[in-house]
Order: C-alpha cells, then structure tokens, then sequence
C-alpha cells in the first residue's frame, strides 16, 4: 500500500516530535504535501527542517475549516501536552481534551479523509496496585490515574473510540508510546535522569520502559505511509527498575517517602511549578511494562530495548554523572589488590 | 587496565570469595544486571535473599522434602499450596525448596495478593524475589513463558485462620488458579506443607485493629505482641512439604471457562492436599521435633 498520499495534516509541529514527523514525511517523495497545523511557532532549532511543510498558525479551534479547505487524506494527532508548564493545568487540558476533540469533530466531517494516526500514552493503563504486571492493548484500566496527563490520555482515548464508531471507513492507528528517551529527548522524565541526584519514592522501585524518540519517529512514519490501523503499545522490550536506571547512569537516588511528595507534587501543580506532577508520581510508584507483540508483529519493526534506548540517553548526559561504571571497575581493582597485598605481606610475616 | 599488580593466588578459597563478592557489588553499584518484565532479580535472589531463608529452611525449621520427582524439570508447572502462618513464610520456604532441592535449581515464581503490593518495601521484595500479583493475566504469561508459579488460594483465609484450625484448608476461592493452568495446559502440581501452622500460632484476632490498620486480621499469638520485636522470631516447629503427582491439563484446555470443569479439578487439588496433610502429620507427631 505504497501509493500516492495527497495532504498530510500534522498537528504540533511547533515541537520536537511533530516537527520531526513532519519533516520526514515532507522528505517521503510518496507523500504528496504535508501542512503543519499548530498556533505556535516551532523553536529556532526545529525552523530549520520544517523547510518542505507548510505551517497554518491555528489552534485545533479551527481545524474544522482547514481541515475541510486542504481536503485532507490522513491527519495526524501529535499535538498533547504531558506536562503543565508553562501555562498551567487548565491550558494542559484545554490542548489536550479539547484540541482533541475539535479535531476530531473535524476530521468527521472531512469527506475524503482516509487515515487518523494519534499519538497516545502508555498512561492509558492507569495506576493501581492490582494492575497485572505487564499490560496488552485489551487490558482495561483498573483505577483512574491520579496524573491529569493520564486522564486527558482516558478522555481522548474515549473520543477517539466514538468517532471509530462514526467513521467506520477511516483507518484510525492508535500509538501508546513508552515515555521518550535518547540522547536528543527533553521531556520531564529526560531532565528528571539528567539531575545529579534524583529523588525516588521511599520503598519503590518501579519497572520501567521507555522508547526511543527515533523508533517513536519510525512508527510514526510508517503509520502514516503505511496501513495499520488498531492501537498498539510502542515500547523497548525489557524493563529497567528505577533504581537499575539511576545506577547505570551514574546518579544518586535520595528516597523520600511518598505522602511528602504527593502533597508537595499537589502544591507544586497548584503552585504551578509543576516540575514533577502526580504523573510521575504514579509512575514512580506503580511502573508501567507494556507487551508490544502486537506492534512487532503488525508493523514488521522492533524498537530497540528499553536498556539500549537508556545507555543512548546516558551517553548524551554523561558529563552530570556522579560515578561512573569504570570508576566502579577500578574501585574494585584497587581494593582487590590491596587486600591480595595484605594477605600475601600476612602470609610472609607468618612463615 | 593492566592486570593484577599483585598476583592472584590460584585455588585459593578466600582470594575467590573476596573477587566475587568485590565482582557482585560492583555489578550492583553499576546496575549491570538483568531483571525481568516482572521485576524478578535473579542474582539479587541467588546471592542475598536465598543464603538468608536457607538458615530458616535448614536449621531454624529443618526442614525435609518429599515428591521433588513431581515437579517438571523444564516447563511450566502451577504448584498449589495450602496457606497458613500468619506471614507466608511458608511460600518463602516452598521457593527454597523447589531451588535448592530441585536437581535444575528452579525458581519458583509467587503469586501475592495485592494488598502485598500496596505495602512499601515489601513490594519491592516480592517482585525482586520474582513475585507477582495474583491475577490471570500474570499467571497465564508466566505459564505461557514456561515459569513454575506457586500459588495459594486459600489466600487470607488460610494464613490468618485460628490455631484449633490448623491443617484443614479453607475455601479455594473461584478457582481462578485452575483456569490459567487450563487456558495453557499447565499441570497442576499439588503440594502439602506442614510445620508452617506452629511458628506464630493465632489465638486471637483483634479486628478493629485490623480494620484500623486496613489489614485483613490483626494477630495474637503466644508471642504477639507481648514481647514486641521478639515474638517476630517463628517457633522453631518441624517443616515437612511433600509434592504430589501431577493433574494433567493439556486435554482440558477448551473447558478453561466451564464452570463445573474448574470447580471439580480445584476440588480435586484440595482433596490432594488434605489427605496428603493428613499423611503428613501422622509423620510428625511432635509439631518441634527433630
């Protein structure tokens, strides 16, 4: 299914991720125009690559009308917040929900729209200490999340399972991503490794996974060139535990027990200084492990582990690490031959 | 690096112990090993919390194993346990057994209730110990993944039952843990433990403390809690657990929701159970003797 794409909308282009998609499609000769649909203007560093995309300055308010103007074939959804900053909850779920379901309204009256491909969360899954271990796309959320990204991702999910119903002939691919790591990433989760040292929460140590922003673009790619409709987890296989990841990189983990930092993670998200929200939280107590089978086989494509996605980020941060693996390595030589030193002088004094 | 400045002296016990305990801690330090999409840390396992339950296992319980020839040397297998102590201790000695008795070293993968997970700590331990929730999606993919998986359906019903209960199973619950072994045509392997009633033996339930505490029972025993942290320390009773033949399920495998087909087998696991208990206990007639 190599043929021709007409229009492409994509949503959020103004940051990484859809700025990204957008220029690789835009480079695709298979896609014939990409129109980047976001009322911000993308950062200095992504301008450069948006060459080849045409970039409408308007808010999913309006995607109505250019959706139906550009008679768009395949529209896709990048455009959700997963932290408050900077403009707050309210602007989060006003982006999140909202821009969602305007697009989606949207996209329901587009006559020749062929194709929906949206960015979703592994936070879909919810938080609850009778999850199971691991999650497949049927499993259904057990407990509502505390994080307000995790309940904007049940909200939009919601919509997106009504307008399926609707629009039956639209091929609708569902992504939940892991959260993004690699060396270029900047989300919370990256900056959180980033510190020196990091704070845990007292008597958890949660599983773990993330996905690689560059395999995150190659599904994403493919979803849109290709036809995969369904929901799919995207993930790295295996499974790092916080305090694995913490080690590798080098960091200090300081745990703090976890009513201090719901309540100050509450404080911090009314305060809105949200730098650590109930999301992370949530995760930082319960840890998330998704099976992407589903995605291995459907799309033909295997992300790369969750170890080997981590060991990229570190080699991109490594000038902040505390310890290092090869200062550990001669910690180890060092006190080994001294003990051998001990013993041997010990061994001539006695004979 | 260079080599050694000092040379390593070859055969030496202690200059090897010293290597791989130095070896261990820094692979720790550094994070460099493998845990799996449960959380189970075999070398944590292996090397820190196996040598601790060993001394319980061997000397504080004595404890002595029957059936090992019961259990799959490779595959997956359900092993089903009746449940009491107070604490589990006794899933915590069935793991020493299956790994230390079994000729393949086997790791015996836990399901807990949730509660376990809701508790700090204890969480983690579980996990780490390759523990998981007792739910059927985990049962059926340790399964499927070839793990032997332990569970106890009695569940709270079992470890905090009355000592004048002691040795006769509760009620098995929904039979959950048969209709996973016959989604993936697991054998159930029934298995008796005895030795696990006498360590904190429950004379009373103080419930409104329980409830207070959002526990399912709050324990009294001889020791609990009058002398504080020293009635933590089990009574050295006598351990026996002996495994039975096992249930094949691999012709049943369409009858997985048939009610009735569920109720009989997890019927037929309890009976297993408590005649071999009987058995058993007709073995031991002093609870902390040799």
């Amino acid at each position: 299914m190599a043929a021709a794409l007409g229009v492409v909308v994509v949503t959020g282009i103004s940051r990484h991720l859809g700025a990204h998609v957008a220029a690789r499609l835009a480079a695709d000769e298979r896609v014939g125009r990409v129109v980047g649909l976001d009322p911000n203007e993308p950062a200095a560093e992504l301008r450069e690559m948006l060459g080849g995309v045409e970039h409408v300055r308007a808010d999913a308010g309006s995607a109505n009308t250019v959706v139906a103007e550009l008679d768009a074939e395949v529209v896709v959804h990048l455009a959700l917040v997963t932290s408050p900053e900077p403009g707050g909850r309210a602007a989060m779920k006003e982006q999140n929900v909202i821009g969602t379901l305007q697009l989606l309204a949207a996209c329901q009256q587009a006559p020749h729209l062929r194709k929906l491909v949206m960015r979703s969360s592994t936070a879909a899954y919810g938080a609850s200490f009778r999850d199971p271990a691991v999650f497949t796309e049927d499993t259904e959320p057990r407990q509502v999340p505390r994080g307000g990204f995790a309940r904007d991702i049940l909200d939009v999910e919601g919509y997106l399972r009504g307008f399926r119903r609707r629009r039956p002939d639209v091929s609708a691919t569902v992504l939940r991503f892991a959260p993004f790591i690699g060396s270029t990433a900047d989300t919370s989760l990256t900056r959180y490794f980033a510190q020196p040292i990091v704070p845990t929460v007292f008597g958890r140590d949660p599983r773990l996974q993330f996905v690689h922003v560059d395999d995150a673009l190659e599904v994403l790619h493919r979803s849109v060139v290709e036809d995969h409709p369904g929901t799919f987890n995207v993930a790295g296989a295996g499974v790092l535990a916080l305090s694995q990841a913490i080690r590798r990189a080098g960091r200090l983990a300081v745990p703090v027990f976890e009513p201090g930092l719901s309540a100050a993670a509450t404080l911090a998200g009314g305060l809105r200084l949200g730098r650590y929200g109930l999301d992370q939280l949530d995760l930082f107590v319960h840890g998330r492990v998704v099976d992407t089978t589903r995605l291995v086989d459907e799309y033909g494509f295997e992300p790369r582990t969750t170890a080997a996605a981590f060991d990229d980020f570190i080699r991109g941060h490594a000038d902040r690490a505390l310890v290092t693996a090869d200062q550990l390595a001669a910690a180890e030589r060092t006190i080994l031959d001294g003990i051998r030193r001990v013993r041997a002088s010990a061994a001539k004094v006695s004979s | 690096m260079t080599g050694p400045a000092v040379d390593d002296w070859p055969g030496d016990p202690w200059d090897k112990r010293v290597a791989s305990a130095l070896s261990f801690m820094r692979r720790r330090l550094s994070g460099q090993y493998e845990v799996d999409e449960f959380g189970f840390d075999p070398e944590l396992t292996d090397h820190v919390f196996y040598p601790v339950l060993r001394r319980l296992y061997r000397d504080w319980f004595r404890t002595e194993v029957f059936g090992l020839e019961y259990l799959p040397d490779d595959g997956a297998g359900l092993v089903v346990g009746n449940h009491s102590g107070t604490v589990a201790m006794d899933a915590l000695m069935l793991s020493v057994a299956v790994h230390d008795e079994h000729p393949k070293a086997r790791h015996l993968r836990l399901l807990g209730a949730d509660l376990v997970f809701r508790v700090p700590v204890l969480s983690e331990l579980t996990r780490k110990s390759g523990g998981t929730v007792a739910c059927n999606p985990d049962a059926e993919r340790l399964l499927r993944g070839g793990e032997l998986v332990g569970v106890f359906p009695e569940g709270f019903k079992g470890v905090g039952k009355h000592y004048k209960d002691r040795y006769k199973l509760q009620r098995f619950g929904r039979g959950g843990f048969v209709s996973a072994a016959l989604r993936t045509g697991t054998p159930i392997v029934p298995v008796a433990i005895v030795g696990a009633e006498e360590i904190y033996p429950i004379l009373g339930d103080l419930k409104p403390l329980a409830r207070l505490l959002k526990l399912p029972y709050f324990p009294v025993t001889p020791t609990f809690p009058w002398l504080g942290p020293l009635g933590l320390v089990p009574l050295p009773s006598k351990w026996l657990i002996e495994f039975c033949p096992p249930i094949p399920t691999a012709d049943l495998v369409e009858h997985a929701d048939d009610p009735m087909v569920v109720f009989n087998l997890a019927d037929q696991v309890r009976e297993t159970i408590q005649q071999t208990l009987h058995r058993l206990l007709e073995k031991r007639p002093d609870p902390f003797g040799r």
